[in-house]
Formats: structure tokens, sequence, C-alpha cells
């Protein structure tokens, strides 16, 4: 763990933290936790996602998100606040229309030409480009205006690990394609800002082959791609209760029965032999579970980032979850 | 997972709380007028593992299998044979049962299988053409939702060469883990959709000349479209859809074949989900979704669920017995109180997923499911797959 004894946070300089993670692993879970540790050292942030699947509006039991800042969650001492938005690439591609071209009619007449949707499910890249587009644009509010509030950070819960650098890499995605005119030109700004020292990129992962695997390629798409890689952050670790010795003995068969029956009796538990049965069997699967999970750790280590652990939450991410995670985040300085 | 819903929910309207009916994997693969199974569902959830080893087990039952899978886990390809990105099916060695049956496995190429498509559409240098053009290499290796696309048009590819052939009698597929597991329904309907919008007339209209359709609105939108994104990308979109035109009546046909293929009878869709509320969420869509599209749905797969540890100790009693020992640790009792409190783990873990899983079968009482214990180690082998295979085939 990179920072166990809460002497602060490892990325205090970072503007923009961008979540990713292979399905299945919590990158959502984690990207939610982040910004409510962020808040809890009383700054203002905002989280946003990019995939349309309103997974903030459902973690934090809201109705569905549109395309605007909503307060979700705000500390009791009156500091610190969560803002969430939805990023869609039709609403972004429109309303960066009407900013720079005051495209009034002719941003209609586009919508009516299927022009609007031609953009953003088909011509590839300029989809990426609005999403990361609208996060820029987000992280980088210098003065509060009307409607426009300013961020301390931005926690982006961003597409899958298998996607992350082709997805962040605008720039190079648009090369072949578009050589010069504004949606060029916004590219390489935002860019600048994520190849920044202001931006960091964590991976969230889970102790099992295939997720770390992706996870160490995804590092090295990143650096390919000279994207700052922030931490791994290993979600769902098992209880680490038994100590090597057990495990082996476990593994083994050799555990002394009749005293771990007596041990169970002491604490007044009717050990029959089903009971130690099936705790023996519990205790072999864990075992070997660990035994894997040790290998994909040293793996992770091997990656040479920053790592932090989250455990397994066994009745689900709920609400209470999700201020568990933060916390945990806060402890290891990840925030 | 998506929040607001395109149509209406299909299915029962109150809760008939009862068992849910087992999912018999053998008997779907002793039909033989059985002739694809499509496994999907969100990522993350083992679809790949799934397919091969339902692939492998209709092999070891002496079906001619070929399984197409998308993005293997490396060791997996290893062990099959199937790691190079060639395109081309190969055979998986180490199948074994007693019959003739026999599993060539692949691995799904994007890029490859839509240049196949342009080469075999086009004239020679028509393809050429196509083929270096800057937006086409961009939507060939890139455009979200391509994959989805070349899945279906491999599978395809795959049953037109198995009944022209009598190579195969039966077809395995995987789908890409999208971001939403519905995106692969929608690929080709999206994929003709575009290529007969009205974008795209306007954009050949100029290749064809008639200077009628050079409306003012037109000249607003190709001002706009230049402005956003350049004069450069618009005049290489116009060759493309110049040089392609010729192409789109072929890919909307095949689209709509492969749409007519999945709503076949010899079709069955196996949705796969883990025990989470994300995962089940989205089978739930999808479970719909094939209803409304009249798509034949052989079952749920529930993947990773924690073993059941039957009846006995609670959780709640065994977190409070290892409390007790807390106090006074001394070698034996540290593992008595840790087997406890994994036991306690265990306990909560399956609690929660039995209640998620009675909540989509009381939504869905009549999709036979498959519950498949998390097993401690991951699937690497042909032995791993066939452990899957028995897991799935016996379910009482």
């Amino acid at each position: 763990m990179a920072d166990p004894s809460g002497s602060g946070p490892d990325f205090p300089d970072v503007q923009l933290h961008v979540v990713t993670g292979k399905g299945g692993t919590g990158k959502s879970t984690v990207a939610a936790g982040l910004a409510l540790a962020l808040a809890s050292r009383g700054r203002s942030v905002l989280l946003c996602e990019v995939e349309g699947r309103q997974g903030i509006a459902q973690m934090f039991d809201v109705p569905p998100l549109p395309y605007e800042e909503r307060l979700i969650a705000h500390g009791t001492e009156d500091t610190g606040d969560v803002y969430a938005l939805a990023i869609d690439a039709e609403s972004a591609l429109l309303e960066y229309l009407a900013m720079y071209y005051r495209l009034g009619r002719a941003g209609k007449a586009l919508d009516r030409f299927g022009v609007i949707e031609f953009a953003t499910t088909i011509a590839p890249g300029v989809r990426d480009v609005l999403l990361t587009g609208k996060v820029y644009e987000a992280a980088k509010r210098k003065r509060r205006g009307k409607n426009a509030r300013v961020y301390d950070a931005v926690v982006l819960d961003a597409p899958p690990t298998g996607r992350i650098a082709q997805f962040l890499n605008v720039n190079s995605e648009l090369a072949g394609l578009a050589k010069m005119g504004p949606i060029k030109a916004q590219a390489d700004t935002v860019t600048t800002l994520l190849r920044s020292k202001r931006t960091a990129v964590h991976l969230v992962t889970v102790l099992e082959e295939m997720p770390v695997q992706e996870t160490a390629d995804g590092v090295h798409e990143l650096r390919e791609a000279r994207l700052p890689v922030g931490g791994v952050v290993v979600n769902m670790v098992r209880p680490r209760d038994l100590d090597t010795e057990d495990r082996q003995r476990l593994l083994d068969g050799t555990v002394d029965r009749g005293a771990l029956a007596k041990q169970l009796e002491v604490a007044g538990i009717d050990a029959d032999d089903v009971l130690v049965d099936t705790l023996l069997l519990e205790g072999h699967d864990h075992a070997q579970r660990r035994t894997l999970e040790d290998a994909q750790r040293e793996i992770v280590r091997g990656i040479g980032v920053p790592t932090y652990e989250l455990p397994l939450l066994p009745e689900g991410v709920d609400l209470g979850g999700l201020y568990e995670v933060a916390e945990e985040l806060c402890r290891q300085g990840l925030a | 997972m998506r929040s607001t819903r395109k149509s209406a929910r299909v299915g029962p309207l109150t809760a008939h709380p009862g068992p849910t009916r087992p999912f018999d994997l053998d008997a779907l693969l002793a039909d033989r007028g059985l002739r694809i199974v499509v496994c999907c569902g969100s990522g993350g959830v083992g679809k790949t593992t799934t397919s091969a080893a339902i692939a492998l087990r209709a092999a070891e039952q002496g079906r001619e299998v070929v399984v197409l899978t998308i993005d293997p886990a490396r060791r997996l390809a290893q062990s099959m044979g199937i790691e190079a990105l060639d395109n081309t099916p190969r055979p998986v060695k180490g199948v074994g049962g007693d019959g003739d049956g026999r599993l060539d496995g692949m691995m799904l190429d994007m890029k490859r299988t839509f240049d196949e498509v342009v080469e075999s559409q086009a004239s020679p240098e028509k393809a050429k053409q196509i083929l270096s053009n800057p937006f086409y290499i961009a939507v060939s290796s890139s455009f979200a939702g391509t994959q989805e696309y070349m899945a279906m048009e491999k599978l395809g590819q795959l049953d037109k060469d198995a009944r022209r052939s009598g190579r195969w009698d039966l077809i395995v597929v995987d789908t890409p883990p999208s971001r939403s597991a519905l995106d692969f329904l929608d690929a080709p309907e999206r994929l003709s959709s575009f290529l007969d919008g009205r974008f795209i007339r306007l954009l050949t209209a100029p290749a064809r000349g008639p200077a009628r359709l050079m409306t003012a609105g037109f000249g607003m939108v190709t001002n706009a479209v230049t402005k956003i994104i350049g004069a450069q990308v618009l005049r290489d979109m116009q060759a493309f859809v110049a040089a392609f035109d010729t192409l789109f009546g072929g890919f909307r046909a095949r689209a709509q074949r492969t749409f007519e293929l999945l709503q076949a009878q010899g079709t069955a869709f196996l949705v796969v989900a883990a025990p989470e509320q994300d995962a089940l969420r989205e089978a739930a869509y999808f479970v719909e979704r094939l209803r409304a599209e009249h798509m034949p749905l052989a079952g749920l797969v529930v993947n990773r669920a924690s073993p059941d540890p039957g009846e006995g100790l609670s959780a709640n009693a065994a977190m409070a017995a290892a409390e007790k020992f807390r106090a006074d640790a001394d070698d034996d009792s540290a593992l008595a109180a840790g087997l406890l409190r994994l036991h306690a783990t265990r306990r909560l873990m399956v609690q929660r997923e039995v209640r998620l899983r009675k909540r989509f079968a009381a939504s869905h009482p009549d999709v036979p499911t498959a519950v498949l214990p998390a097993l401690p180690t991951d699937v690497h082998d042909l032995d791993g797959l066939r452990r899957i295979g028995e897991l799935l085939a016996h379910q009482d």
C-alpha cells in the first residue's frame, strides 16, 4: 500500500482523476468512492460518466442524470461537494456548436440531416474527442460564471481498460483522419491536459489472471501514449485471516480435526462432522484462491506503480459501502 | 444497463414465486436441429470460458463444432491453439469423447473480416481504393460497433460454410464485451441505418452530380461539417462513400440475413451473467430484448456463484464465535477464528447472491437457469473447460 501511515494524499496536484478497469472489477464504485474521498478533504469534485449507463444515478440512488451538473453529495461540515454529470456525445456536440459557432439554426439543421448522429456514432474518434472535450472543459474552468461551477478536481468514470489508451489518446485516433480544423485543435488542447502532471489514470483490477494481465497491458499502452499512470486499485480483496502455515495445512489436508473441533466447542459451537468438513472445505478453497491471488499480487507489484487495496464487501456495494470505499482510499492515500 | 428503455418490458406482470427450471445443456446439445449457440452478456462475466466449455462438451458428445471467440485469456487461447489472430478455424488438439466429434477454434480479427468482406464484394481495383481510404481504415479498426458487426458477419460466413461443406454441425459464438450487451444486436441495424442515412445520401449526391440536390440546407450542413471536422475529412468521407456505394446494398442484405439467422429455429441464445446486481440487470434487459425480437432464448448461466455451504452455522453465529477468540489468540484458535470468519463471509455472499437471483427469477420465471460455482482457480486448459461443462450439465 502506497501510504500506510496516512500522512497525506499521493496525488495532491492532480486535477483530473481518470478511473478505468476491466468489466466486473468495480471501476464505477472506485470512481464514486474516489470522488467522495476527495470531497471529504473539503474539495469541490465533479464525477463524470461517459458510457451512457447511468451508473452514478444507480449508485447514489437518485433519478437518471441529465446532461447537467447535479449535486449528489454534500459534506456535513459544509465543506466538500460531489457533483455528477452524465456526458453524452450528442449533447456535447450541440453544446460545442452553440458555444463556439453560435450555430443556432444550422445546429438544428445538422440534427435534422442526421449529422449529429452520424458524427457521434459513426465518425470514429469524434465521439471520444467530444466526451474528453467536455471533461476538459469542466476541469479547466477558471471563473465562476452564471452557470459554470469551478471544481477542485474532476473524477472520470472512463471506458474499460481494454479501450482506455485509445479513448484518451484522442489525438492519434484522429491523426489519420482530421489533419486540421477545430476538432483537431480541440483534440490538441485536450491532449495537453491529459499528458500533464495534472492528470492521473488509475486502473482498477481484481486479483485474477485476466484482469491483472489487462491492467499490465493497459499501463504499458498508457505509457506508450505518454499518458500519466496514477495507481492500481486492487478491488475485492478477500479477507486474509489465515497465516501461511494454516493455509498450507489446509491444502495438504493435514489440519488436526480434533483440535479444531475442540476450539469450536470452546467458542460455544456444536462442532459436528458436517460443520468441520464444511469449514475445512471452505478453508481449502480459500487457501487455493489465496495462492493464486498472491501470485497475481506479485505481478501487480511488478508493474511499478502505487497500489491500493479495497476489501471484498460480502454484502455488495450499497450507498454505505461507497463511503467505506472512500474512507479506505483516504486512509491509503489515493485521495 | 440503460435507464431508459427503447421499448416496453416484455414478460409476466406478476411474480410467481417458485423454483426456476434448471437449464439442461446436454438435452440442448443432443438436439441435432441445433446449429448455433450464441453466448451473450455484459463484460467480465465469463462469456468466453462458457462458450469454449459448451463447444468442447458438444464436441466430446460427438458433434462437429466450431467456436468463435472474441478475446480469450492468453493462456486459454494458447491451450486451445488459437492464439494466432488469423481468422482461420483451427483444430483444437486433445478433444476426447468416444464419438466422431471434433472441435475447431478461432479468434475474431475484426479488421481482417471487414477487409475480406470488401475484397469479396468489390472489384479488385475498387477494393484497393476502399482499403486505402483513411476514413475506411478508421471505421474498420476503431469504430465502436465494428467488432459486434464483424462478429455477426463472421457468424454468417461460418454458417454458410457449414451448410455448404458440412464441416460443422454446430457453431458456438462468444460476443464482444460491449458497453451494453445489447450493442451487438443493434450493430447491424445501426450500420444499415447509417448506410441508409440521409447524410450519406447527401454526401454521395455531389459525386453523382445532380445540382438540384444542392439545396440551401445541404450547403449549410456541409459548411458546418467542414467547420467542425475540416474539409479534408469531408473529402475522405465522400471518396469512401463514392467507392463504397455499390457495396451498401450488399451490407444491408447481409445484416438482414444475419438477423434472420439469429431468429431461426436452430439458434439458441444463452445469456451469461455473474451474481451481481449490474450483470443481472443487464441480463434482464437482454432476456426481454431477445423475446421482443423473437430470438430463441435457451437459458441463463450465472457464473461465479459463491458455493453454498448448505444448512448449518449462520453468518451471525460464526462471527460471534470468531469474536470470542480475539481476546486470547493462540495458534489453534487463530485457525478456528479464521475459518469461522471465512464461513461468515461466504454465508453473507451466498445470501446476497441468492436474493439477487430470486429477484431475477421472480420477474423472469420461465428462463431455465444454470448456476456455476466460482472455482478456486482460473480456467486455462481443456481439463478446466471440461469441468465447467460438467458443472453446467449437472444442475440438480
